[in-house]
């Protein structure tokens, strides 16, 4: 300590005012690496698994170069086993009951906690960002998130009655935030009773191995956690896998397209976590010094590959010049560095071939006209570094605004007005976050939920809590991460496994011809139901009809053979009928007692339609139709009651987790009780605000065309409920290809799901399918309820920070 | 690492703390209008400005030293005597154990504090045990620390102490003023300071812990630079809070602001319950990452300080024998 000698040099230092290196110390980690002799295996089954002559791949620490380890690249043999080794653990775990798999939760947190720093410095080293970051921002994140699940675990009987574990899970995390999404997945996973198997990143493997330590110190049951590691093969195969019941991935939106269409048709139930390209939008009357801050969280940490970073910055162009000026001298004190010294803020890229695509899109940006801006800081000779990059003079059609870049790009524009504003920020195909400057909470309360985001942040940035959801909408992918809605991705209803095959009806030939007329030698008056689109009865595009028969083969009707175009109109009308998802609760409710109302009027009319149609009993039509107006009345009264939660995250503020619909929803209904199944899905999608595009079952439409008369007397505004008729599975297609439906609810069996299902991942749709099975809808448990809600519905968390006294 | 030097590497006794005064401004209500504090944000920045950025052995003992000649070494007591006030000054000229200076390899940098803040009264005592040393004094004045003695008697005070050789002087605003948003009143009250001031440093004490909210510190701050502040100054150090970053963050940003409306560079002050190195640092680091490394010289930041020194001088001794240190092994001021 003493031997500092130059009088110089501190003198030097005092004149200069320079930081100095100050690097975090590795030899733990160096020595944890050596002792697995720098080569590691898989975690299958409770143990370190290490298959011999195994094809591995070498991990490297990209802000040196350095080679830290060789990884196993898993094969099909592996991923079998530890599928299996997961199947045999669940009954047992999820036997344990909540308490017992709090107290494995809690233990996590606590090992977190206790290794932390070498977690940290591990994360640091593998993945290339700064150990202020794994230090500060993702380890507590990880234990956070562990002992929030202990909690959903001890509380699991008492707040998740009716539910169970989905069964094995099979997961898949990306290098960004290795082992915060490792935690995000797992920690609910195991909070439900499911097992798992997991992958990670093949750039970031370790800290999930280090992990692997932790829960064999914490003693968690073989099988229970199972990590295999690799490429996207391995990926691929855990996706194929029939042993999987449940996946979860986050990643980008491209992979995630893949595994919708992987999947589809085999009901894995799905969650995906996938890019974003989020507004930061700040307006004339924000605190701009501290908007400048946010950016900097926003778009600078992680250098950038975080999905939901504020990657749009959308400025009030009154005060352009003056934010831009801003935000160009704060860039010019960010340090890039060596992802272990303490003092700088910008790390490594993940690797060379992230450097070369965020430099790709960057350089082809400025070829579309955009100004290109970059401090003029100088970056370490070895590892790879690209520097933070400011485009301005970027329009709505530059690449650079379009595309997830991923790296430390903001790219900027102007708005004149808070509703330019909004729309700039929803002119994407993404939907993950957005975050709001603005010091007028008038402005920024009513934008929020204008914004087509997942998670919205007032007056600040990337902000996580483990009690708060997080997830997108759009093509950000669905599901949510965190909170009680993100327990229920990893739960499903006890009932699932009581339903009932679904039974399919072809449509049978009409082999009688029309029904008698009054006997008056006239005919019968011709009755045509037509196609029902915004808040008309339209022929149908194609001119063509479609003969029903009655029970016994009778002409019961005649139906608007409807094609795409009436699709299209349908789904054009839903869109022109924005306003029923802002319009009052209550209002909601008013029209749909009123449906109610109106259906008790001809309720007679219903029940003779139902048994010439169906073949019905006088009771059990009887009993039908007046299900069906309890049911109106069910969701009526849940109209205004299916309320969000108000979280309190540890920050002085709040954060407001609201139900808002999903959009425009396509649905398709079962032949079962052809019209209480159909009331029983439009009435929680138009009581949620959902516009709805109506497929009723093929073999009984004219139960639908008959009820769009009940409609236009019951004051619901045009568009909001629309009935197309015809070949029910084409027409669930076409809708699922349709980019501006944004959920598709399938109650046909599984021969269109598939296709259905493939389809629908083009924009990333909310589907809900009945799979092969039938819902009972006279069940009130299966029939109706917050389960049915929660798929007219999407979580979206608006952070608050709040306070002004000093 | 790239080194600036300024002025060609001067030692600290050739600063000179009273280069230029502020002329001030008129009154600019626009320049208001404008502003908004956000305090969430504000103290986000504050929470992780320290765990960005972080100074680490010699570059530790550099900035702690830098953080000595940046004190304005203080007691402001009622048993205030002569005696203890040039006890004081004599710390001031010799703040640190010469064996410590030399074991670091510091000696010769002429090591002081950056002035003495003393009350009225106590002036010709600290004037006469500073001469020769090129230490200013500092004195609080116009009724502090209420300020609500009668203008003329505040006025007064302030052309006293100017005579009695103080080279800068320490008034508290008028927090009615603020707390009423009445803001031309403060600007043509600080104005009258100003002139009353002559060519000696104005500082300007916001009390910052009794003005509500982080709004009001903005405003108030803008304000006293119009009106010709060269300093703005968190505290007395007799409110219920004293300095923190949050206030202060807010208060560099206005010094920000006024720099690239007008090119002035007023100086900050932070005063009252900073005591630990380890704050001080802090406090240097959000100066250097907000203002940049032209505010890190007495010329322009001040700590408000009376036990900073100690801990300052233990840490010190930590590096440079490698040994925890006690407060008795250091002379006391």
């Amino acid at each position: 300590m003493s031997k500092r000698n130059p009088s110089v040099t501190i003198q030097e230092k005092f004149e200069s005012m320079e930081y100095g290196p100050a690097p975090e110390n590795a030899a733990r980690v160096n020595e944890w690496l050596d002792e697995n002799g720098r080569k590691f295996g898989h975690f299958i089954d409770g143990r370190m698994v290490r298959p011999k002559g195994a094809e591995t791949f070498d991990t490297k620490s990209p802000s040196t170069g350095e080679n830290m380890a060789a990884i196993s690249q898993a094969t099909s043999r592996e991923v079998d086993k530890a599928v299996s080794a997961a199947r045999k653990a669940q009954p047992g775990w999820a036997a344990l009951g909540g308490h017992g798999r709090a107290r494995y939760l809690y233990a996590l947190a606590r090992l977190v906690q206790k290794h932390s720093r070498k977690l940290a410095v591990l994360e640091s080293m593998e993945n290339g960002k700064p150990i202020r970051e794994t230090r500060d921002i993702d380890i507590p994140l990880v234990a956070r998130h562990f002992y929030h699940h202990a909690g959903w675990a001890q509380l699991i009987d008492q707040e998740f009655p009716g539910y169970e574990a989905v069964g094995v899970v099979g997961q898949i995390i990306p290098w960004n935030f290795p082992l915060l999404m490792l935690a995000w997945k797992i920690a609910p996973a195991l909070a439900a009773g499911n097992t798992v198997v997991l992958k990670p990143a093949e750039f970031t493997s370790l800290t999930a191995l280090m992990m692997a330590d932790l829960l064999m110190e914490a003693g968690l049951p073989p099988g229970v956690v199972n990590f295999i590691t690799g490429d996207g093969r391995v990926g691929q195969m855990l996706v194929d896998h029939p042993g999987i019941d449940k996946l979860a991935f986050t990643g980008s939106t491209d992979v995630g397209r893949i595994i919708r269409e992987s999947t589809a048709g085999t009901g894995k139930k799905l969650t995906l976590e996938l890019g974003g390209k989020s507004p930061f939008i700040v307006f004339e009357d924000a605190d701009l010094d501290s908007a400048v801050e946010g950016l900097v969280d926003a778009i600078w940490l992680n250098a950038g590959q975080v999905c939901c970073a504020g990657s749009r910055l959308l400025i009030q162009e009154g005060v352009e010049d003056r934010f831009i000026t801003k935000v160009k001298s704060r860039m010019e004190k960010l340090r890039i560095g060596p992802s272990l010294d303490k003092c700088i803020d910008i790390g490594a890229i993940v690797d060379e071939v992230q450097r070369q695509r965020i430099d790709a899109i960057v350089q082809q940006g400025k070829k579309e006209g955009a100004s290109v801006w970059q401090p003029d800081c100088a970056l370490p000779t070895e590892g790879v570094y690209y520097r933070p990059t400011l485009m301005t003079g970027v329009e709505t059609s530059n690449v650079a605004a379009r595309e997830e870049i991923f790296g430390p790009v903001v790219v900027s524009m102007t708005f004149r007005t808070q509703k330019e504003a909004v729309a700039l920020a929803n002119n994407t195909r993404y939907g993950l976050a957005a975050s709001i400057w603005t010091e007028n909470i008038n402005r920024s309360l009513e934008i929020a939920p204008q914004l087509k985001a997942g998670v919205v942040w007032i007056n600040s940035t990337n902000l996580f809590d483990a009690a708060v959801g997080f997830g997108g909408y759009r093509e950000s992918g669905f599901g949510r991460e965190g909170g009680i809605e993100g327990m229920y991705q990893y739960l499903k209803p006890a009932f699932y496994k009581k339903l009932k095959p679904a039974v399919n009806m072809p449509l049978p030939k009409v082999t009688e011809s029309r029904e008698p007329g009054a006997g008056d030698g006239l005919p019968a008056l011709d009755q045509t139901a037509k196609q029902y689109i915004g808040g008309k009865q339209a022929r149908p595009d194609g001119g063509n009809s479609i003969e029903i028969p009655d029970h016994e083969g009778r002409l019961a009707g005649i139906v608007g053979d409807g094609n795409y175009k009436d699709i299209r109109n349908a789904v054009e009308a839903a869109a022109a009928a924005g306003s029923w998802a802002s319009a009052a609760g209550h209002l909601r409710a008013q029209i749909i007692y009123f449906i109610a109302e109106n259906l008790s009027y001809r309720a007679r009319e219903f029940e003779t339609r139902l048994k010439t149609l169906t073949g019905a009993s006088a009771k059990g039509a009887a009993r039908e139709v007046a299900r069906s107006i309890d049911r109106l009345f069910t969701y009526a009264a849940w109209a205004d009651k299916f309320e969000g939660r108000v979280h309190s995250p540890p920050m002085r503020g709040v954060a407001l987790a609201m139900n808002e619909p999903v959009g425009i929803i396509g649905i398709a209904c079962p032949d079962e009780a052809p019209l209480l199944a159909f009331v029983s899905l439009m009435a929680p999608a138009i009581a949620m605000g959902n516009r709805v595009v109506m497929l009723p079952s093929q073999r009984y439409p004219l139960l639908a065309t008959d009820f769009y008369q009940i409609l236009e007397t019951s004051d619901v505004p045009a568009g909001v409920v629309n009935i197309v008729t015809a070949n029910r599975d084409d027409l669930a297609v076409v809708l699922a290809k349709h980019d501006n439906v944004d959920g598709l609810w399938f109650h046909g069996g599984t021969e269109a799901s598939a296709e259905i299902e493939r389809q629908a991942g083009g924009n990333m749709k909310r589907v809900w399918t009945s799979g092969d099975k039938a819902y009972d809808w006279f069940d009130t448990e299966q029939g109706e309820g917050r389960h049915i809600l929660r798929h007219a519905t999407e979580v979206k968390n608006i952070w608050i920070p709040y306070g002004d006294q000093t | 690492m790239s080194r600036t030097f300024e002025s060609g590497g001067a030692k600290v006794t050739k600063l000179t703390p009273h280069a230029r005064i502020n002329r001030g401004t008129d009154f600019h209500a626009d320049w208001l209008d404008s502003i908004r504090v956000n305090m969430s944000a504000v103290e986000r920045r504050t929470g992780t400005v320290t765990g960005r950025r972080t100074v680490k052995k010699d570059w530790q003992v550099a900035w702690m030293l830098k953080a000595i000649s940046c004190i304005d070494l203080t007691t402001l007591s009622g048993d205030d005597t002569p005696g203890r006030v040039r006890r004081l000054c004599a710390k001031a000229r010799r703040p640190v154990r010469r064996d410590l200076l030399q074991a670091i390899g510091a000696e010769n940098m002429g090591l002081t504090t950056g002035a003495i803040c003393v009350y009225h009264t106590m002036v010709p005592t600290a004037v006469a045990a500073l001469e020769g040393s090129g230490i200013p004094v500092a004195a609080v004045s116009t009724g502090f620390p209420a300020g609500l003695a009668p203008m003329e008697t505040r006025l007064q005070e302030i052309r006293a102490s100017v005579a009695a050789g103080a080279r800068e002087i320490d008034i508290v605003i008028t927090r009615a003023h603020v707390l009423n948003q009445d803001w031309a009143a403060l600007y043509d009250e600080v104005r009258s300071f100003r002139e009353a001031s002559g060519a000696a440093h104005l500082k300007t004490i916001l009390a910052t812990g009794q003005l509500g909210s982080l709004n009001h510190v903005a405003r108030a701050s803008m304000v006293c630079m119009m009106a010709g502040a060269d300093f703005i100054k968190t505290s007395t150090g007799m409110e219920g809070v004293n300095a923190n970053l949050p206030v202060s963050l807010v208060m560099i940003r206005m010094i920000r602001d006024f720099h690239e409306r007008t090119g002035q560079e007023i100086g900050f002050k932070p005063a009252g319950g900073i005591s630990k190195a380890k704050l001080a640092v802090a406090y240097l680091i959000l100066i250097k990452e907000e203002l940049g490394n032209k505010w890190l010289s007495p010329d322009l930041f001040r700590f408000g300080a009376s036990s900073l020194l100690g801990d300052l001088e233990r840490q010190i001794e930590y590096h440079a024998t490698g040994r925890y240190s006690a407060a008795h092994r250091h002379s006391m001021g």
